[in-house]
């Protein structure tokens, strides 16, 4: 039975299901003969399983039902109606099929290829039904085969009695190439037995007049007894084993458990919360298992809806198979973390974009054997398909080493499709460039394949993957690979999220649409701009279009005071980064989506409601509404940032972006393209390699230099935690002490002065405060006098800042 | 003769009734979550054991001012086709069991929002009871829009 595939598994199941449903409704048909219901109820079952055996070749089994349903379409169309002799044969017919199905459970085949002439009778019984020639012959047959429908019933499900004629009949015919092989010649049984295997291979059966292949069927059940009872216990058990390790439950049962476990996390969170200002030892210990129990509860019961991705992944290798040797291409496909799972119903969602993305690497992304031969490659190329969770979603990566996509092309093809201005073009990085390729309208294919540029397709991928609330990106290097990376929520029903404030009330906004978070002091420097009456925010020398969520929800009076501290969540959806102006941003948290009925669909700018921790209801924000508010004022954005781009140009050719770190009463800029990390590090963890400091960090020794030290500034009190800047390059790290992260700006810095310390480049004034410029490279090199030595050095100005 | 139980209530003095068995239950509630753009009868939407509910403000709907959510406030909820709505009532009346005979179409006189929202009027001891017509009722959809 091991090699019986999943899908004869299901198939069993399910059919036996089907059949105990069977008896019932044909012993109701009894009481009920005209019943229209209930004939078109088992027609489906025969029907169903007719196709199905048809599909997996199980010949016999298809012929029996075959007839079958040509019976009953006929009683069920009214062309007929309903006799004891039809039921009889029909119960005959359906006891037959229940002794292939053992059979089939117990060889894996239902014995086609033999003979036949064992379904004859059950055939002709059948037949004769349909004809009404109520043959004298087909009558005891129908008969043996079932004496009473109850009975049968039973019989068939209680093993070793020797009334299950029917079935008995059938399993006997089923196992037939076996017994004739190893039982028939040694064993004593065989006398008895002989007669019934006689007429049901015998190749005469066809000639002998019908009632000798009933006459044997008679008798045998009888004789069998013993051979048979044992051997048909074990197969009782086997199919008790496959029926008894899954049960069908109904989705909705799970949906209400699913919800059930929803509201216990909510109420979880707020006893959690009370007990934290309780005080209280045991109420915490309890408290503490009440969380305890609560995961795994919440994680077992997503578990039911869980499906591994292999489920999906199954059937892609045979894809890639085909559709490689249909380009003459050879590819290797590798699959990471199959076992990863998945809510079923996103499963389903992803099933297409995924299937999208490795045709499409196959087609675009793999090149030709000789192609990478000369490129220096392995000729075969390789395509792996990786699924893991990472904070709280399921990512899965489709990832090429082929030919990787060419910015450049991405760009001449966009503007070519009239997909992007040349003016919008000149701003975007190189992510964004590629991020290009999801917009609709757009294929580089150079010629249309019948597998995938047709003008549609990435695009595609993005809107289905963003309507499960998932996202997806690209990532490549020329002439070396491409990875698209679906993110994908772990359910519908539970996300991750971020809870906000705007006026009194909380709003929740999808984790996953969340790039950043930036916090706007009123009073300082940084302000919100107006690009001709379109609100817009300088980040990073980019202009981000604003939405007030305040005035998008007719909260406040526009005109209301501009000089409040707020937040600005810098989202992403359908393409788009937009920030959404709030008041504050309260936490980050799982919580359950609840639809919202149709009579907020108008509103649009709501994707569910939710319950938050202290029971109260929020909205869900449906940020892909919210980004198409941005996108009105976006021309007006775009000209001001070509000319807030000229300026700058203009003044001193780049921004800089700088980290302000405090030491002491001063401040000193880094440049953030020399800050790889930002890290904490407590004191303790602080060690000591000769007069050095060092830190363990990522399985390395990393020196620490203490910039205080350094700058001969006077470092005040020593706090429990040391904020560090790690710098790394080609493997090699150093970490720079400072006292305190102060901020990170962007800005054309004017009014630069060499007037600076020994260790310093010089100083310049930025956010009105005279900032020192580090002399990076002078500091690494006291924290690490080898540095250079082991990493190629490159020249570090300001100048690069900008890059 | 047949007769039917309402469960009553009032707003704004007037008393009004729905059938019994459509009544999920009756409540009163303080935390009322504000749905911003959403139509203004819509007074809200509040968590009942896990179920996200939208509060329908009977003022607004009778063309009256909307309530003020200082304090709790009475729900009435009710089962419709699509889902449960609760609508906002001032006071909870009792169950009266009503025959048929009782029963007159909306007088001719009767005009304005309340008409809609009435199948017709039950003669009490003394005072008139409004059958309350819940489709139209919890219809918070077209007509009544943001402001």
């Amino acid at each position: 039975m091991d090699e019986m595939g999943d899908i004869v598994q299901e198939f069993l199941v399910e059919s036996h299901e089907n059949l105990d449903q069977l008896d019932r409704d044909l012993v109701a048909l009894e009481q009920d003969p005209g019943s229209r219901e209930l004939l078109s109820s088992i027609f489906r079952t025969i029907h169903t399983i007719k196709g199905t055996s048809g599909f997996l070749a199980f010949n016999r089994l298809e012929r029996v039902t075959h007839v079958g349903e040509n019976l009953l379409a006929r009683l069920r169309d009214g062309a007929q109606s309903m006799t004891p002799q039809t039921t009889d044969a029909l119960l005959g017919m359906i006891d037959c099929v229940r002794g292939l199905l053992t059979h089939i459970e117990e060889n894996g085949n239902d014995g086609s290829g033999g003979d036949d002439s064992d379904l004859e009778p059950v055939i002709q019984a059948v037949t004769a039904c349909i004809n009404g020639t109520a043959a004298p012959a087909a009558k005891p047959a129908a008969a043996v085969a079932a004496t009473t429908p109850v009975e049968v019933t039973v019989t068939v499900t209680t093993p070793g009695e020797g009334d299950g004629e029917g079935a008995e009949d059938a399993s006997a015919g089923g196992r037939k190439p076996r017994t004739r092989k190893s039982a028939a010649k040694p064993t004593a049984k065989a006398t008895p037995a002989k007669a019934v295997l006689g007429a049901a291979f015998g190749g005469e059966a066809d000639d002998v007049p019908p009632e000798t292949p009933l006459a044997a069927a008679a008798p045998a059940p009888a004789e069998q007894v013993e051979p048979v009872g044992p051997e048909d216990e074990t197969g009782g058990q086997a199919r008790r084993s496959i029926a008894d390790s899954s049960i069908r439950v109904d989705v909705d049962l799970l949906d209400t458990l699913m919800r059930l476990v929803g509201e216990l996390v909510l109420t979880r969170n707020q006893l959690v919360r009370a007990i934290g200002g309780a005080n209280d030892p045991s109420m915490t210990r309890t408290g503490q298992r009440l969380n305890l129990i609560t995961s795994e509860l919440q994680e077992s019961v997503m578990k039911t809806r869980m499906q591994a991705i292999d489920h999906i992944w199954a059937k892609l290798p045979r894809v890639v198979r085909d559709l490689s040797s249909g380009f003459g291409k050879r590819v290797r496909l590798a699959m990471e973390g199959r076992e990863t799972e998945l809510d079923r119903s996103l499963l389903e969602a992803v099933k297409d974009p995924l299937t999208h993305l490795v045709r499409n690497a196959v087609d675009h992304g793999i090149e030709l054997p000789d192609d990478r031969r000369f490129k220096g490659k392995d000729p075969e190329g390789t395509l792996t398909l990786r699924a893991y969770h990472e904070g709280g979603h399921v990512i899965v990566e489709v990832t090429d080493d082929g030919a990787g996509l060419d910015p450049d092309r991405i760009a001449e093809v966009a503007l070519e499709r009239g997909v992007v201005t040349r003016e919008q073009l000149a701003l975007m990085d190189r992510r964004e460039i590629l991020s290009l390729v999801f917009r609709p309208g757009f294929s580089t294919a150079k010629k249309v394949t019948n597998v995938s540029g047709r003008g549609v397709g990435m695009d595609v991928v993005k809107t289905n993957i963003e309507r499960i609330g998932g996202a997806v990106d690209v990532e490549s290097t020329l002439g070396v690979g491409t990875t698209w990376r679906l993110t994908i929520p772990l359910t519908l029903a539970i996300i991750q999220a971020l809870t906000i404030e705007c006026g009194a009330e909380r709003y929740v906004i999808p984790q996953v649409a969340v790039h950043e978070l930036v916090y706007l002091d009123g009073q300082g420097g940084r302000v919100i701009e107006y690009a001709m009456g379109a609100p817009v925010y300088r980040l990073r020398g980019k202009l981000l279009p604003l939405v007030h969520l305040d005035q998008t929800l007719e909260l406040r009076d526009p005109s209301s005071d501009h000089n409040r501290d707020v937040y600005v969540a810098v989202l992403h959806a359908e393409g788009r980064r937009f920030g959404l102006v709030v008041d504050r941003v309260l936490n980050t948290e799982e919580v359950v989506v609840k639809p919202l009925t149709s009579r907020f669909k108008d509103v649009g700018v709501y994707a569910g409601a939710t319950l938050l921790g202290d029971g109260k209801v929020a909205l869900i924000l449906d940020v892909a509404s919210l980004a198409r508010r941005s996108h009105l004022g976006s021309d007006k954005i775009e000209r001001a940032q070509a000319q807030l781009d000229a300026t700058t140009k203009a003044t001193s050719g780049t921004i800089d972006r700088l980290l302000i770190a405090g030491i002491g009463e001063r401040r000193v800029a880094i440049p953030l393209d020399m800050v790889t990390r930002l890290e904490e590090f407590p004191v303790e963890r602080l060690e000591r390699v000769g007069n050095r400091e060092v830190v363990q960090y990522r399985d390395q020794i990393l020196p620490v230099l203490r910039l205080a030290h350094l700058l001969g500034a006077y470092s005040s009190e020593d706090g429990a935690t040391v904020p560090v800047v790690v710098y790394t390059e080609r493997g090699r790290s150093v970490a720079l002490a400072v006292e305190k992260i102060l901020d990170i700006v962007e800005d054309v810095v004017d009014a630069r002065s060499d007037v600076g310390d020994d260790g310093m480049m010089g100083s310049a004034v930025i956010q009105q405060r005279v900032t020192e410029l580090l002399d990076v490279r002078r500091a690494i090199l006291a924290a690490d006098p080898r540095f250079d030595a082991a990493v190629e050095s490159d020249p570090i100005s300001y100048d690069m800042a900008g890059m | 003769m047949a007769s039917r139980q309402y469960a009553t209530f009032e707003v704004d003095t007037q008393l009004f009734g729905v059938p019994v068995a459509i009544v999920q239950e009756v409540l009163s509630f303080h935390e009322y979550t504000p749905v911003p753009l959403a139509p203004k009868a819509v007074g809200g939407l509040f968590n009942l054991r896990g179920q996200v509910i939208a509060a329908v403000d009977l003022r607004v709907q009778l063309g009256l001012p909307a309530r003020d959510f200082d304090g709790p406030a009475m729900n009435v909820i009710v089962r419709t086709d699509e889902e449960s709505v609760s609508l906002l009532v001032d006071k909870i009346g009792e169950v009266v069991e009503l025959s048929d005979e009782a029963f007159e179409p909306p007088p001719d006189t009767l005009h304005g929002p309340l008409r809609e929202l009435i199948n017709g009027a039950f003669k009490l001891d003394g005072r008139l009871m409004l059958a309350l017509d819940t489709a139209r009722a919890t219809d918070t959809g077209g007509g009544s829009g943001s402001d």
